[in-house]
């Protein structure tokens, strides 16, 4: 294992990690536990190459700042902290988050967001399949194109797309809604279309605001679920 | 749980760096695939009629894998008496490139009668193969893999699922000339393709999935099928699973299901195009800051040429 080599950087309480000569374990613990002790409150990381579960399982009012791309679990579970990837984000970024924001810069991988209870996950380029499947609460704003099977059994929360979704979006969908802005592939079953209400427009305003993209909340539709999955039918003519 | 990485270089002077900037790039999937890994490259071709086979002797048990257990001299001699053409043979350790003037279907049947423990691995005019059992380290070190010159490669660290851990049941896999392909995932319809194939005469060398796939894009492309369309065919005919990586002697060609469960990026520069199922393995690779990162989407075919 590497030495713990920080080093402050310019603001007085802040941090730098390289990860070229530090350990990712250093890294993380210093973020759960000696940051708070020592009063630092922003992190800077570099050179993460990929690495797996940067930034993981945070839970405190951080501003961790990661330049490069990211393996697996980034930020996941992640509460109170403000995560930033200047680069990629690999499979299951802010996976099962809680609070605080996530943001990625570059496209995030598959299952982005997946089942987050809380807080938002900002992903500016696309979010490949799933994102935001099994959504529990967490808000998602995507600036490009989600791909199949995106927010599949979303129980509650709020995910906008700026972009287009592939095939199956919103597919047995509960409580959680969907505001995309550009084309759908393929509805999945039980999502459809609904009208924007003032309060959908005021959401999605919110939410790009949050993430700081420029589009009129008036360019999106609203996906919801029809709900018809929600009690067993028992006069459909069904063979099992 | 598998990885997969390939490299093609664009730039002709980085033809001689080829092995050297791929074993980084194996060794970081190590922890996606800790029990066996090979690799195929691709270089300039042998001049016709000739053609190279690579071969694989098992050692022994109980014989260490690093040394050369196996009489290749011996067998070279005898194959000479055996099927009368120029044979030149080079081998490392339990693995050797015969580079032989005669068909190679003769020398394979001489093999199977004559040399029982010999696996052939791979026959073409441009392929070379390698694989075996062992951490991705030690069987870089093994064969050498530093030192490999070429166009682009294929290689895969194997985390078996659903065969036997043996250097045959090892990726890549090949079939016809000059053809292979490593897979991350598993095919829930082997048998059903095996089945098919099989009354066609086409035999199979172990109870692997993957080489299931493998059998099936060769037996398209003999059919006429280019290898784009044969993936395409592959998607009404291939059930589970798959990042499949292909090379042949004249492209590198990537595939995901329409499910995209198993990962892959890419990055691409003006002088390579990389690929492999994680950043991570790509993160040491000369200006891969400035490089065009991206996943393949689902059930779109990538092809880059030579």
């Amino acid at each position: 294992m590497a030495r713990v080599t920080t080093k402050p950087a310019s603001a007085g309480n802040s941090r730098e990690f390289d990860l070229a000569n530090v350990a990712l374990r250093e890294v993380n613990r210093f973020l759960h536990q000696d940051a708070a002790n020592e009063g630092v409150a922003q992190v800077r990381v570099l050179n993460p190459d990929g690495a797996h579960s940067v930034a993981c399982g945070l839970n405190a009012e951080l501003e961790v700042e990661v330049d490069g791309n990211v393996g697996y679990y980034l930020a996941g579970m992640n509460k109170l902290a403000r995560v930033t990837v200047n680069g990629n984000a690999g499979p299951g970024a802010a996976e099962n988050m809680m609070s605080g924001l996530v943001r990625v810069r570059g496209y995030a991988s598959t299952g982005a967001g997946a089942s987050a209870h809380g807080g938002c996950l900002v992903i500016e380029g696309d979010a490949s399949l799933r994102c935001g499947i099994s959504l529990k609460g967490g808000d998602i704003v995507v600036g490009g194109s989600v791909g199949s099977f995106s927010a599949f059994m979303a129980q509650a929360g709020r995910i906008v797309i700026c972009g287009d979704a592939g095939d199956a979006l919103g597919d047995s969908l509960y409580e959680a809604v969907i505001y995309i802005r550009g084309d759908v592939r393929s509805l999945g079953a039980d999502a459809r279309f609904e009208p924007m209400t003032d309060q959908d427009l005021a959401a999605v305003k919110e939410l790009l605001t949050t993430a700081g993209f420029k589009h009129a909340p008036g360019e999106f539709r609203r996906i919801a679920s029809a709900k018809s999955l929600y009690h067993w039918n028992a006069d459909a003519n069904q063979e099992y | 749980m598998c990885g997969i990485v390939g490299l093609l270089v664009k730039n002709p002077e980085l033809r001689d760096r080829l092995g050297e900037l791929m074993v980084p790039m194996l060794i970081g999937m190590t922890d996606r695939g800790p029990d066996s890994a090979g690799l195929a490259v691709f270089s300039e071709p042998v001049e016709a009629p000739a053609h190279k086979m690579s071969l694989y002797v098992p050692p022994p048990p109980g014989v260490d894998a690093d040394a050369s257990s196996y009489d290749w001299s011996g067998m070279l001699v005898e194959l000479r008496a055996g099927v009368a053409h120029d044979h030149h043979l080079s081998s490392m350790a339990s693995h050797a490139i015969l580079t032989t003037a005669a068909d190679p279907v003769a020398v394979t049947a001489w093999l199977r009668e004559h040399a029982p423990r010999v696996h052939v691995l791979s026959v073409g005019t441009s392929i070379d193969l390698y694989k075996d059992i062992g951490s991705p380290a030690s069987i870089a070190q093994r064969y050498s893999f530093n030192t490999l010159r070429g166009t682009h490669l294929v290689g895969h660290t194997r985390m078996a699922t659903e065969s036997a851990v043996t250097p045959a049941h090892a990726h890549p896999f090949t079939a016809g000339h000059d053809f292979c392909l490593v897979h991350n995932g598993s095919l829930s319809n082997p048998h059903l393709v095996r089945r098919k194939l099989e009354p066609l005469g086409i035999h199979f060398d172990t109870d692997n999935d993957t080489e299931a796939a493998c059998r099936f894009f060769e037996w398209r492309m003999r059919e006429g099928d280019d290898l784009v369309s044969a993936v395409h065919r592959g998607f009404e005919e291939l059930d589970g699973f798959y990042t499949f990586l292909m090379g042949t002697d004249q492209q590198l060609l990537i595939v995901r299901d329409a499910f995209s469960c198993k990962p892959a990026v890419v990055a691409e520069t003006d002088e390579y195009v990389a690929i492999a199922s994680e950043f991570r393995s790509l993160a040491h690779l000369p200006g891969i800051r400035h490089a065009s990162v991206f996943e393949p989407k689902p059930q779109e075919v990538y092809s880059w040429r030579v």
